[in-house]
C-alpha cells in the first residue's frame, strides 16, 4: 500500500507549478521532533490570548517538552515526522516558532493550514521523506530551498526535499504574504488576474 | 476525462473555470469570511502589514465572539475589544457579541449566510463544518484571512477526494459523532491531509443535519481540507427558511475519480470514544468502562446543537450527576439555549446537578468554565483532545457523543449509553 506521503507527492507532481527562483540557504542545528506535532503542543491555547511574538515565543513547544524553548538557538531547524502542525488554524504556532529562533522546518509531511501559515509568514517549510530518519537532535544541518537540498553538515551527505511550488518559493523569498502582496500591488490589479 | 468530484465541481464554480482538477492552484472568490474574537485583531494586524485599509465586502464578513469570552483574563478582554472595534471600523454588521453570539460553527448556519455552492473560509480550522450544507468550506490562518478581507479572494489547491459511502441507518444512542470517530479510527489523523472527504451513498440522506455538521466538523481531524455532503432536500429546507439567496446544488459525477473509497455501514457503528491525546485513538466506549472522570462537558462546535442536548437529556432522564463529577453544559448558540429552555432540558440539566454555562467554546480551548487541573480526567463532546489544550498538561481528555457524555456523567465512569437506556 502506498503511504499518504507518496500519494500526496504524486498529486503534487501532476501540477507543473514548480519554483524556479533563487534558493535560500539556511544553516543551523537540528531540533528533532516526532510525528503529529499538533498546534496545541506547539503553542498551547492558554497563551493564545495574545498574538505578539514576544508573548508567544517563550512558550513555544511547552507542552511538547517544557524545557525545549530555552534550548533553541536562533537559526535552528526543526526536523519532524508526519503531519507537522496538525490541529488548529492558529497562526500563533509559526509565530511562536519564529520567535523562538526557528528558521526552517523539514518534515515528512505537514498539516495543510500550518503549511500555508508558515509560508505566509516567510518561514521556509520543506517536505522530505528521509531527513527524519537521518538526523539526530542538535546535529548541524544546511538547507537549500531552491534545489530542495538538505545537507548533513557532519558527513556532507545530501538528501532531497520535494521541489517547492512556485507560490511557495515566491512567499519564502519575499519573507511572507504581506511583503509579496505589497510587492505585487499594482493599482487596479487583483490577485489572480 | 474522468468525471468531477463534488469538491472539483464546487471549486470550478467559485474559481470561475470550466473544470477544476485535483492539483490545480486556482484563485477563488469568497462568499463568506468567518472570524472570531481571538483572531479578528490578529487579522487586522495582518491587514495592516498587507497595506490593506478596507474590507472587500463587509456584508460577506461575520464575526462571532465565542473563544475567550466572556473574557477569561485581561489580555482576552483586550482582544475582544479590538475585535469589536475592527467590526465597527469596517462596517461589519454581522458582528455578534457574547450573549448574541453562538459558537461560530453552530451559529453561522443559523444566520442563513451560507448556501449550497458557496466558498466559506474561516479563521478557524473547524470551518469544514459548513460542508454539510453543500458548500466548500475550509479553515485558514490570520495572514491568509487578511488577504481574503483585502481582496475577496484566496488561492486554493484543488484537493483530491476520499469518497465515504454510507449505508444503513444509525442505531439508537448512536450519532454522527460516533460515525466521525469510527472514520477517524479508519483514516487516522493523517489519512486525509490535503484531501476532501466526500460523504454520500444511500445512508447519507438519512442522516440529520446535526449529524452531518458533526461529521464535516471532524473531517479536519483527519487532516482534510473540507468535508462535503451533497445538498439535499433537508439542506434546502434548512437554508431556504433562513435566506433568499439562491443555492447552487452540485452532484459528483458517477465516474468521478477518487483517491480512495471507503464503505461504511453506519448501522454497525457503536458508541465510540477517542482516548488521550489524539482524536484517532478510538475504541468502542465499552473498552473504557473502568476510566473514572472528574468532568464531563456537553457542547462545542461539534456537539452543541439542540439534537445533541436532546440526546443527552434522554439518557439523563431525571437522574443525578455522579457525586465525583462536574457536569458542564455549554449550548452552541442562544437559539439552542432558548430551545433547551422551551423543552425543559435546561431546567432538568440544572436539577441534575450540572452547570449551565454560556454559549461559548469554554474548556474545549482551555477557557472557562471548566479548565482542567493537574492530572484531571475528562470526557468531552468536543473534537480534539490534544495534550494541554483544555488545561493542565497532565490532564487527559476523552472524546465522545452526547449520549456517552450523559451516561458517563451519571455513573462517573466512561459508560456505553446502551447500558443505561430503557
Ligand atoms: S468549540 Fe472548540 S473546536 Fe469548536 S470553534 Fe470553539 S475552540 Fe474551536
Amino acid at each position: 500500500m502506498k503511504s499518504v506521503v507518496k500519494m500526496k507527492h504524486e498529486a503534487e507532481e501532476r501540477c507543473s507549478n514548480v519554483d524556479r527562483g533563487r534558493a535560500l540557504r539556511i544553516s543551523g542545528r537540528v531540533i528533532k521532533l516526532g510525528h503529529d506535532v499538533d498546534t496545541d503542543r506547539i503553542i498551547p491555547a492558554r497563551y493564545c490570548n495574545s498574538f505578539a511574538q514576544e508573548d508567544l515565543a517563550p512558550h513555544a513547544l511547552e507542552d511538547y517538552d517544557p524545557g525545549l524553548a530555552n534550548k533553541i538557538r536562533p537559526g535552528d531547524v526543526i526536523v519532524a515526522g508526519e503531519n507537522f502542525g496538525c490541529g488548529s488554524s492558529r497562526e500563533h504556532a509559526p509565530v511562536a516558532l519564529l520567535g523562538a529562533g526557528i528558521r526552517c522546518i523539514v518534515a515528512v509531511s505537514f498539516a495543510r493550514i500550518f503549511y500555508r501559515n508558515a509560508l505566509n509568514l516567510g518561514l521556509p517549510v520543506l517536505v522530505c521523506e528521509h531527513a527524519f530518519d537521518v538526523f539526530e537532535n542538535f546535529e548541524e544541518i544546511v538547507v537549500e530551498t531552491g534545489a530542495g537540498k538538505i545537507i548533513k553538515a557532519g558527513t556532507g551527505d545530501v538528501l532531497r526535499a520535494r521541489p517547492l511550488s512556485r507560490i511557495a518559493g515566491d512567499l519564502m523569498r519575499a519573507g511572507g504574504l504581506a511583503s509579496l502582496v505589497r510587492a505585487m500591488t499594482v493599482p487596479g490589479r487583483e490577485p489572480g488576474d | 476525462m474522468a468525471g468531477a468530484t463534488l469538491a472539483e465541481k464546487l471549486i470550478s464554480r467559485i474559481a470561475g473555470v470550466d473544470r477544476a482538477r485535483a492539483g490545480d492552484h486556482l484563485w477563488c472568490k469568497v462568499d463568506v469570511a468567518l472570524l472570531t474574537d481571538p483572531t479578528t485583531p490578529q487579522v487586522g494586524a495582518a491587514m495592516a502589514r498587507l497595506g490593506a485599509e478596507k474590507v472587500f465586502d463587509p456584508a460577506k464578513v461575520v464575526i462571532f465572539h465565542d473563544h475567550f469570552v466572556p473574557a477569561k483574563d485581561v489580555k482576552s478582554a483586550g482582544l475582544a475589544r479590538a475585535s469589536k472595534e475592527f467590526a465597527r471600523e469596517h462596517g461589519i454588521e454581522k458582528f455578534f457579541e457574547v450573549g448574541r453570539a453562538g459558537i461560530c460553527h453552530v451559529a453561522l448556519p443559523e444566520t442563513g449566510m451560507v448556501v449550497p455552492g458557496d466558498l466559506v473560509v474561516g479563521a478557524d480550522s473547524h470551518t469544514t463544518t459548513h460542508g454539510a450544507l453543500g458548500a466548500f468550506a475550509t479553515g485558514m490562518g490570520a495572514t491568509d484571512m487578511a488577504a481574503v478581507l483585502a481582496t475577496g479572494k484566496t488561492w486554493l489547491m484543488v484537493p483530491e477526494t476520499i469518497r465515504v459511502d454510507l449505508k444503513g441507518a444509525l442505531d439508537k444512542y448512536v450519532c454522527g459523532k460516533d460515525v466521525a470517530l469510527a472514520l477517524l479510527k479508519e483514516l487516522g489523523v493523517r489519512g486525509a491531509i490535503y484531501k476532501a472527504l466526500e460523504f454520500g451513498g444511500p445512508g447519507a440522506g438519512d442522516l440529520e443535519l446535526a449529524d452531518r455538521f458533526t461529521m464535516c466538523n471532524m473531517a479536519v481531524e483527519a487532516g482534510a481540507k473540507a468535508g462535503i455532503f451533497k445538498a439535499d432536500e433537508k439542506v434546502l429546507d434548512y437554508v431556504g427558511s433562513r435566506t433568499d439567496r439562491e443555492p447552487v446544488v452540485f452532484e459528483p459525477d458517477p465516474d468521478a475519480e477518487y483517491r480512495r473509497c471507503i464503505e461504511m455501514d453506519v448501522s454497525k457503528v457503536e458508541p465510540m470514544v477517542a482516548a488521550p491525546h489524539s482524536p484517532d485513538n478510538v475504541s468502542p466506549a465499552s473498552v473504557f468502562s473502568d476510566v473514572a472522570v472528574d468532568q464531563v462537558l456537553i457542547g462545542s462546535c461539534t456537539n452543541g446543537r439542540i439534537e445533541d442536548f436532546r440526546a443527552f437529556a434522554e439518557i439523563m432522564n431525571g437522574r443525578k450527576v455522579h457525586p465525583d463529577v462536574r457536569l458542564i453544559a455549554l449550548p452552541g448558540s442562544p437559539s439552542v439555549l432558548e430551545q433547551m429552555i422551551a423543552e425543559g432540558i435546561a431546567a432538568s440539566l440544572v436539577q441534575s446537578g450540572g452547570v449551565l454555562g454560556p454559549c461559548t467554546c469554554g474548556p474545549c480551548i482551555g477557557s472557562p468554565p471548566g479548565v482542567l487541573g493537574e492530572s484531571e480526567v475528562a470526557l468531552f463532546t468536543t473534537n480534539r483532545n490534544f495534550q494541554g489544550r483544555s488545561g493542565a498538561r497532565s490532564s487527559r481528555v476523552y472524546l465522545a457523543s452526547p449520549a456517552v457524555a450523559a451516561a458517563t456523567a451519571i455513573t462517573g465512569r466512561i459508560t456505553d449509553p446502551r447500558n443505561l437506556a430503557g
